[in-house]
């Protein structure tokens, strides 16, 4: 299975992040785990200096910005 | 799994998979947009931040667009830019011609009357305004795709500290920021060895010099404005950096960002031309979609203040003899936040009732370059001494462009050109 993390503080971007996630994950039936990292030492530990960033079983794909439902697709289901 | 948030920013914070090596803050999660209610005083309504999301506002669209692209779709957008870009051309140019048939041949107002002065300037300069910031956002949109936190970090790893806070100060105004991130990217750089000052000159300009604010400036108020506010917003990020950097605060800093280990730097994203002039058209619809109802309202209160009210109304309280009016704007502006967009109508009000631009530059700036919340979430990071220092030594370079501004009478000139 896998494992989709969003990084961010909680701002609204990064909560914009998790809900284009959850929708992809409900719109292709994927089953994956979703992490969301608030902690900043932990933010930081993944190599990320902006957020939102979206990972793939522990590889960023997007940083410093909501990637979009196509971006998201290509990622998670391609 | 995650549970959804009700607030649409920052609350508090979610419980988190990973588990932090040591609880460090006991506060809760801080948060870029004023979540407890931040003091504000002011009369104009405050804008959301423009350049990033933090702060509730209206959901951001989904867009269906890829940054990848076929052959096909880039040679299409190419040429809807072109044409766009030549429509913006012919509208521009023409805009002077139209605004005048609106005004005096189709509403058929009366030349010299106050309601027609209002109608007039409003007619006018709205669609200028939009139009300018349209296209500032977009090319600095495109200018900012070619820059990441990544990039500004490797830049600044080893440069040392006076061409530091110059290459900081100038990259924090390129670089995409928001101010949810000023923590990661806080550690980024310090653990990577960019000096404590040059990362202050980074955090300094990266929300003093906006974007936004410069085109609007730009627009309203001339280029001498625009080009003022550019220079002594970078003049204070470098010399503020170059100060704390001075004072040596290293001990200053919370002591475990300096065990962070940092990951490696995440694979950087390669954008193609067309994925750059999307990158810029998304900037337009994130933030000219959002700011134009307070560019509106701005113009609004300016084309009212050109009509009806008397040009020297706020002169003898905050125009260039009132010495005590710099430093009362930058205490004030300090706890406020607001994003430079919601600023502008405040500017336009206090410039066009013969305020002194020093003082309203500076009431600007620390609305925008100096926040509460922003505090908040830097306390994460360093400890009390270095944070009042930080906001002193901000706030006071801030007073000295104030008075400097005021000293120099550029207020006259500044308005005669407004005002034309």
């Amino acid at each position: 299975m896998k494992t989709i993390t969003v990084y961010g503080p909680g701002c609204m971007k990064c909560q914009k992040a998790e809900a284009n996630v959850r929708q992809i994950l409900a719109e292709t039936g994927i089953e994956a785990n979703i992490e969301h990292v608030t902690d900043m030492q932990a933010i930081v530990a993944a190599g990320v200096m902006s957020t939102p960033a979206v990972a793939v079983d522990g590889v960023v794909k997007f940083k410093g910005r909501v990637p979009n439902l196509d971006e998201l697709r290509q990622v998670i289901a391609g | 799994m995650s549970k959804k948030q009700e607030s649409s920013c920052c609350g508090p914070a979610i419980p988190v998979q990973i588990e932090p090596r040591k609880a460090t803050q006991t506060e809760p999660a801080a948060c870029c947009c004023a979540a407890t209610p931040a003091p504000i005083t002011i009369v104009a309504p405050l804008a959301p931040t423009s350049a990033c999301g933090c702060a509730p506002g209206p959901p951001l669209q989904v867009e269906s667009v890829t940054m990848s692209s076929t052959a096909g779709s880039a040679r299409r957008l190419v040429l809807g830019l072109a044409g766009a870009l030549g429509a913006w051309i012919l509208l521009y140019a023409s805009l002077h011609a139209l605004a005048s048939w609106l005004t005096y041949d189709l509403l058929g107002l009366t030349r010299g009357r106050a309601l027609t002065e209002a109608v007039a300037f409003f007619i006018y300069d709205a669609p200028k305004v939009l139009l300018l910031l349209t296209l500032a956002v977009f090319g600095i949109g495109i200018v900012r795709s070619f820059f990441t936190a990544e990039r500004a970090r490797r830049i600044l790893t080893g440069k040392r500290e006076t061409a530091g806070n110059v290459f900081a100060a100038l990259l924090g105004t390129v670089t995409p920021f928001c101010s949810c991130s000023a923590v990661p990217l806080f550690i980024g750089f310090v653990t990577a060895g960019v000096p404590l000052g040059v990362t202050f000159s980074f955090l300094v300009s990266a929300p003093m010099v906006n974007e936004v604010a410069l085109a609007l400036l730009y627009g309203l108020f001339g280029w001498r404005v625009a080009a003022i506010y550019l220079g002594t917003g970078l003049a204070i990020a470098i010399v503020a950096g170059w100060t704390i950097g001075r004072l040596h605060m290293e001990r200053d800093v919370e002591e475990w960002v300096y065990r962070v280990n940092l990951g490696e730097a995440a694979e950087e994203e390669q954008l193609d031309w067309p994925g750059r002039l999307r990158f810029g058209l998304q900037a337009v619809r994130d933030i000219v979609g959002k700011v134009w109802v307070y560019v509106l309202l701005g113009i609004g209160v300016g084309a009212w203040i050109h009509g009806y009210v008397p040009e020297n109304f706020l002169a003898s309280i905050m125009g260039r003899e009132a010495w005590w009016s710099v430093p009362l704007a930058v205490l004030i502006g300090i706890p406020m936040y607001s994003s430079a967009a919601g600023m502008i109508p405040v500017v336009q009000a206090l410039l066009g009732k013969g305020a002194a631009l020093g003082t309203v530059l500076a009431f600007m700036m620390a609305v925008i370059g100096l926040s509460f919340p922003e505090m908040v979430i830097l306390r994460k990071v360093l400890k009390p001494r270095l944070i009042a220092t930080f906001t002193v030594v901000v706030g006071v370079g801030i007073l000295i462009v104030g008075y400097l501004f005021n000293v120099l009478a550029i207020h006259a000139m500044v308005v005669t050109t407004a005002l034309q």
